[in-house]
């Protein structure tokens, strides 16, 4: 029989040192991997190493990465958004509408965020109130967003936006930094407190874990989840409002494939896609790497459809690494 | 006498936390049931699963007929003559009685398919001479689970199997059937089958064993012959010195009713539940497996509505519609399935703790860590949990360690009634005894108790009163005043039923 000792034993905090934890993180990898296409990247262009240049290479990931922040969350939540994309298309298309009706720059804006918001509450709702698959709903919201942009345009495009709009998404805010990279870079610290500081992470981490004992632990899973849906909505709004502000127009085709960019910069990035593991700094950075992959194939003129088999396998050798090495692990 | 066929000498398991299994041998004899005795949690199917090669022992030896052998594979054992016929009957729905008892050494014509014919014949007359009854063509889903037994059974003739173990082959079957069990067992016994029994009911014991093994705690304490041994020198060696087992003495006062159900109702699950529960007072809920009590609780809990009824809560009326209210009102429940609703398992233990108390630690919705380790550690160093740091994954843990942390977790949002489902079940004797001093510790600081219990020492040794509950109603409450197990088990199976049948 065990006797229960009047002086319990001391339980430390943590026994493992932080430090090593951070220099073996898949982060740390990332850094790495980061680096080493910089440094190809410069050695294969001469265009390569200019301040304007890698500027430039910035707009290839900062609209796509606005939405991963979201996404990010979700996924570690264990609920998946496809219809990012055909929000963005919807998002775009009202705002040109609006535009038609003389609509200004702070409406524009708005039409663009608060479609966005209206899009997730829409997926949010389908699967936390009717307790739908997300990845079915959202393959279906995807058809339909889009469906409708392209109902109200046809084969046309929306033109003229005015010059206060478009700096959203072409102006700079100092010498090369542009108002897309500091925007990106303002929300990326917001979401990493949200996700590594706040009560509200913590559910998000504990959701995506276990759903049944954070059920069991009271905590509101659907609400939070809700939440999750109208956050990537949003941002997915805001990715909208940029990017038509670069283009200057709107087609229905517009931001077509995105939704796999977002959710491999989120994959990339470390995050678990079965829910539960991943932080935002490892998402920053693979959308960094992702910028310059595209960017360096882009100065040695390789065509798009190479570039989307690339995106392609990078996935797979992403989603397949962790699982081999667990399975190398497990035999050793 | 013959010499046993199988012999299992110095047979030691190990799992994370738990020693499930110390240096325990078991002997099994040709033409004879030996019966393996034991509490749950005394390491039987730990030992079922080393002798089917689904758990490898980490020290001793087995050998059949003299014959060291090694089992690295559920296949291999089968190979070896050992098959199981487990209580839940794992077969195949989809397929014939008789592909059911070829399966993996169906007769072979000579082009190497299947002889569906020859498979078809013998299987029917292995049926014919179990006297069974059951046409070998038709699809396995189409019988009952008695009949499915008997498949098994079937089965393990079919494969010519030395060695049959049933573990606890009549927990579904009605009388009538267990009567025609027995029958084949006698076949099987005929037919020179080495055959392990494990069974709680000491009548089928007596009935069809010829020997016995005991164990307890995961060793073995005790084996004869049947005929030389009285019932109540079995029960002395499974309980040991803890047959008047040493439950904490009862002393909180018991004050005003904290909580009251009136009438709940739930369209499949219970009908017109109603109880009370007072300040320090611990409720008992006994019935067996599947008698809704634990369907009671989850409605308690706000994770399921129910149909009709109502709950008062210090005198206010309280409906939660999820956990999250309930938590909120001051009603929290630990559940029967730790793995699955107890613990965040992949996640550390201070952050299962601080969970649902994020509220308190936090500051305008931002994490402090220091508090959050603060509060875990208050609450678990209360319980004694065994780990390492409170940042060690909670998976890595022992079950008896998980549960300290879920109720350690739910200690941390200061209640007013805390709600144990199955708190002891599958855990250590240490952590069983752990809990039990904690319970009666909490009702002491005027906590109200509500404890749903399978396990009869456990339900008189803690409660005040308790309501016992039998196919989704409440059958009686009862103050625990001398009250002698017989009287619950009675009014649980309804045994008046159970005469006429």
């Amino acid at each position: 029989m065990t006797q229960s000792t009047a002086s319990h034993r001391h339980l430390p905090n943590r026994l493992d040192n932080p430090f090593k934890s951070i220099v073996l993180s898949w982060e740390s990898l990332l850094v790495l991997v980061a680096i080493g296409i910089f440094i190809l990247n410069s050695m294969a262009s001469p265009y390569f190493l200019n301040a304007w240049s890698l500027s430039d290479m910035t707009f290839n990931f900062t609209e796509k990465a606005l939405i991963a922040l979201a996404m990010a969350l979700l996924i570690i939540s264990g609920e998946i958004d496809l219809s990012v994309a055909a929000i963005i298309a919807l998002a775009s298309t009202l705002m040109g509408l609006a535009l038609q009706y003389g609509a200004d720059t702070p409406v524009l804006i708005a039409i663009g965020v608060g479609t966005g918001i209206a899009c997730g509450a829409f997926n949010g709702f389908l699967v936390t109130g009717l307790k739908l698959p997300s990845i079915v709903v959202t393959i279906g919201t995807m058809s339909l967003f889009r469906g409708i942009s392209f109902i109200i345009l046809g084969d046309q495009s929306f033109k003229g936006y005015p010059a206060s709009f478009s700096w959203f998404g072409q102006g700079y805010v100092w010498w090369v930094i542009s108002f897309e990279l500091v925007l990106f870079i303002g929300f990326a610290v917001v979401y990493w407190a949200l996700l590594q500081r706040t009560n509200f992470g913590r559910r998000v981490y504990a959701i995506g874990s276990n759903e049944t004992a954070a059920l069991f632990s009271g905590v509101r899973v659907a609400r939070t989840k809700f939440i999750l849906f109208c956050l990537t909505g949003a941002m997915s709004g805001i990715a909208a409002v940029l990017l038509t502000a670069r283009l200057g127009s709107t087609r229905p085709s517009i931001a077509e494939g995105w939704e796999l960019e977002a959710i491999t910069m989120v994959v990339l990035g470390g995050v678990s896609i079965l829910g539960g593991a991943g932080s935002i700094i490892g998402v920053v950075l693979a959308a960094f790497i992702m910028g310059l992959v595209t960017f360096g194939l882009g100065l040695l003129n390789v065509p798009g459809i190479v570039m989307s088999i690339f995106i392609g396998a990078l996935l797979i050798v992403v989603i397949a690494l962790p699982i081999l090495w667990s399975m190398w692990r497990q035999r050793a | 006498m013959s010499d046993p066929i199988l012999t299992l000498s110095g047979i030691s398991k190990s799992f994370p936390g738990v020693r499930a299994l110390n240096d325990v041998s078991l002997e099994l004899y040709p033409g004879q049931v030996t019966a393996l005795i034991g509490e749950n949690g005394a390491g039987k199917s730990t030992l079922v699963k080393t002798m089917t090669g689904i758990y490898q022992p980490d020290a001793g030896e087995i050998r059949i007929g003299g014959q060291l052998i090694s089992l690295p594979t559920a296949h291999s054992a089968s190979a070896a003559g050992i098959t199981a016929i487990h209580q839940e009957t794992v077969l195949f729905d989809e397929l014939s009685v008789a592909e059911n008892i070829y399966l993996g050494h169906a007769p072979r014509n000579r082009f190497g398919m299947i002889d569906w014919r020859k498979m078809r014949w013998e299987a029917g007359a292995t049926l014919q001479s179990m006297a069974a009854g059951i046409d070998p063509d038709i699809k396995l889903k189409e019988l009952g689970i008695a009949k499915k037994h008997l498949v098994a059974v079937a089965r393990a003739l079919s494969i010519d199997a030395r060695i049959v173990i049933m573990d606890e082959p009549t927990a579904a079957l009605s009388q009538k059937e267990i009567e025609e069990l027995y029958v084949l067992i006698e076949l099987l016994k005929q037919d020179g089958k080495a055959i392990l029994f494990i069974s709680h009911k000491f009548d089928e014991i007596y009935r069809i064993a010829d020997r016995f093994t005991v164990f307890r705690d995961g060793e073995q304490v005790g084996k004869g012959l049947i005929r030389d041994t009285s019932q109540s020198q079995i029960v002395q060696m499974m309980v040991g010195r803890a047959v008047d087992q040493i439950f904490p003495e009862r002393r909180a006062e018991r004050g005003e009713v904290v909580l009251e159900a009136k009438g709940l109702s739930h369209p499949t699950e219970f009908e017109d539940i109603s109880f009370s529960v007072r300040k320090g007072e611990i409720l008992g809920f006994y019935g067996l497996v599947g008698a809704g009590r634990s369907e009671v609780m989850q409605a308690v809990f706000g994770m399921t509505q129910p149909s009709a009824g109502s709950l008062v809560l210090n005198g206010k009326p309280l409906a939660p519609r999820s956990a999250a209210d309930a938590v909120d009102a001051g009603i929290v429940y630990v559940p029967e399935e730790r793995g699955k609703q107890g613990v965040i398992t992949g996640e550390p233990i201070f952050k299962n703790v601080s969970l649902p108390s994020l509220r308190k630690t936090s500051k305008s919705g931002f994490l402090r860590l220091a508090e959050e380790y603060a509060l875990a550690r208050t609450y678990t160093e209360r319980l004694d949990l065994r780990a390492s740091s409170l940042s060690q994954d909670v998976s890595t843990l022992s079950g008896g360690n998980q549960q300290k942390v879920v109720i350690a977790k739910w200690l941390a949002t200061l209640p007013k009634v805390i709600i144990l489902d199955e708190p002891t079940k599958g855990i250590d004797i240490g952590s069983k005894a752990a809990v039990h001093q904690f319970m009666s510790e909490l009702v002491a600081e005027g906590l109200s108790v509500i404890m749903v219990s399978s396990e009869l020492p456990e339900v008189l040794g803690m409660s005040d009163r308790i309501v016992v509950m039998r196919e989704g109603r409440v059958v009686q409450t009862l103050e625990n005043n001398a009250l002698q197990p017989e009287t619950l088990v009675r009014l649980a199976a309804g045994i008046i039923e159970e005469q006429a049948a």
